[in-house]
């Protein structure tokens, strides 16, 4: 179970303090598919930031099965990062390093031996579609080959959180559908929190069985995907659904 | 001058010339690559931020950058007689040359690491990497066609001032080409050291540039 309680984030800005979340509280099941969806400046960013540590949030708690991530000494932060898996927008691969190695890498940063790790790296590729590239380079795939070596690689190390960042804004449709997909097929067999941050409805409504709504900072509705999107009860909700202008 | 007279000394001067720059290189990296990987972790936005560090560092470097080359190997004259006993030949070129190109190479150093790019840093770290392996397993690896690049301008720009460092009696081809074109009239010799160091120039181009070619990967 992952729990976000009373997350707030501010930014000192120019224009004085800009409170990025507010209050922001959040319980997901093992195993939960979610989407997280809002406009641009709506704080998905702040929060995908401090879901995955990078970010301290001013207050509140980030805590795996009762664990706050938050409270944790910087030695342990370490430990902690490798229960969440990132897949950021861009990808963000190693340029340097093959397929292989690029899925490889969070595991290579724990003196991991390659035969301890070998089968499993071989058997995300084959999970992602991508055997017989495991000697390619990013620069040698497309757009959607890289996502999914660059979800392979959150998956390596087993995260109890998967966090996904606007993962298909930079694929076409037909690729967009092959990765989705792939994000149902890895919800099936594995038991991570799946949460994808996005702006684009029709990700959240092919993939997601729940589907929170951010706005200004704040969670303003939350629930299963078929009743936000049947009964919105929020303006901006409306909004995002086309449903107003 | 008979023809092996000719060859002896330009094969001479060629050796020299080979020897300081790898020379001045090797010293040169070992002194500059490390402070170039220093300058770029201290910054205020690097992984290890110290600002006073930073700053003085800075300055050092671009004070020393601003002075032109033939000048400071003339002022480092009575310093290189002290470190390697001497301020004429190889030895004392080799030892200008490098502390010379130290800043020079430091500034390589930075440029190539900086341009590794932030947001793929920032996934490193939420895969729980320590700051010591984002710099070797990350930094340098990402970086290393543009260091080895790096090496490339550094060995050629040597081979300019190792000529230069030869108008004061450093050794080597520009040594030569002063000594018998300019002073004595033998425009012959010059000429030949000029296509000599021309050559090691596009030399040292091309055998690196194919090795860059071979290591990167991002394109």
């Amino acid at each position: 179970m992952i729990e976000i309680k009373g997350l707030s984030k501010t930014f000192k800005t120019a224009n004085g303090t800009l409170l990025a979340l507010d209050n922001v509280n959040l319980t997901l099941q093992a195993g939960e598919l979610v989407g997280i969806i809002g406009m641009s400046g709506a704080g998905k960013t702040t929060l995908l930031r401090c879901l995955s540590l990078l970010e301290r949030p001013d207050s509140g708690e980030i805590s795996i099965d009762h664990l706050n991530l938050l409270a944790a000494r910087d030695d342990r932060m370490r430990e902690y990062r490798q229960k969440i898996g990132v897949v950021f927008q861009g990808n963000q691969l190693l340029k340097q390093r093959n397929v292989y190695n690029n899925i490889a890498f969070p595991l290579t940063l724990r003196n991991g031996k390659k035969e301890n790790y070998d089968e499993k790296i071989k058997r995300l590729i084959a999970l992602v579609g991508l055997s017989g590239k495991e000697y390619s380079y990013p620069s040698q795939l497309s757009g959607g080959q890289k996502q999914r070596v660059s979800i392979a690689r959150a998956l390596a190390s087993e995260p109890d959180l998967l966090l996904l960042d606007e993962p298909t804004s930079a694929l076409d449709s037909i690729t967009t559908r092959a990765f989705l997909d792939l994000l149902k097929e890895i919800h099936q067999k594995t038991n991570a929190t799946i949460v994808i941050i996005t702006h684009e409805l029709s990700v959240v409504e092919k993939v997601c069985e729940k589907v929170v709504v951010i706005d200004d900072g704040k969670f303003i509705e939350e629930g299963s995907v078929a009743d936000i999107f049947n009964h919105p009860k929020h303006k901006t909700t409306r909004l995002l659904l086309g449903l107003e202008d | 001058m008979s023809n092996t007279q000719l060859f002896e000394l330009l094969s001479e001067g060629l050796i020299d010339s080979i020897w300081i720059i790898l020379g001045s290189s090797l010293v040169a990296y070992v002194f500059g690559f490390p402070l170039g990987v220093l300058i770029t972790l201290t910054r205020k936005d690097g992984l290890y931020p110290k600002p006073v560090l930073s700053l003085g560092l800075n300055r050092g470097i671009n004070v020393f950058r601003s002075i032109p080359f033939y000048i400071l190997v003339v002022a480092l004259m009575p310093l290189s007689r002290f470190v390697v006993g001497t301020s004429l030949g190889i030895k004392a070129t080799i030892f200008s040359l490098s502390v010379g190109a130290i800043p020079f190479v430091a500034r390589l150093v930075e440029s190539a690491l900086l341009e590794v790019d932030q947001d793929m840093i920032e996934s490193v770290i939420t895969m729980g990497a320590t700051k010591l392996q984002i710099v070797t397993k990350v930094l340098f690896r990402e970086a290393l066609p543009q260091l080895v690049q790096g090496l490339s301008i550094t060995m050629i720009m040597l081979v300019g001032y190792s000529a230069m460092a030869g108008l004061m009696g450093g050794g080597g081809l520009g040594d030569i080409a002063i000594r018998y074109g300019y002073y004595r009239y033998n425009y012959t010799i010059m000429y030949y050291a000029l296509i000599i160091l021309v050559v090691l120039v596009e030399f040292i181009q091309t055998t690196i540039g194919l090795i860059v070619k071979k290591i990167d990967k991002r394109n």
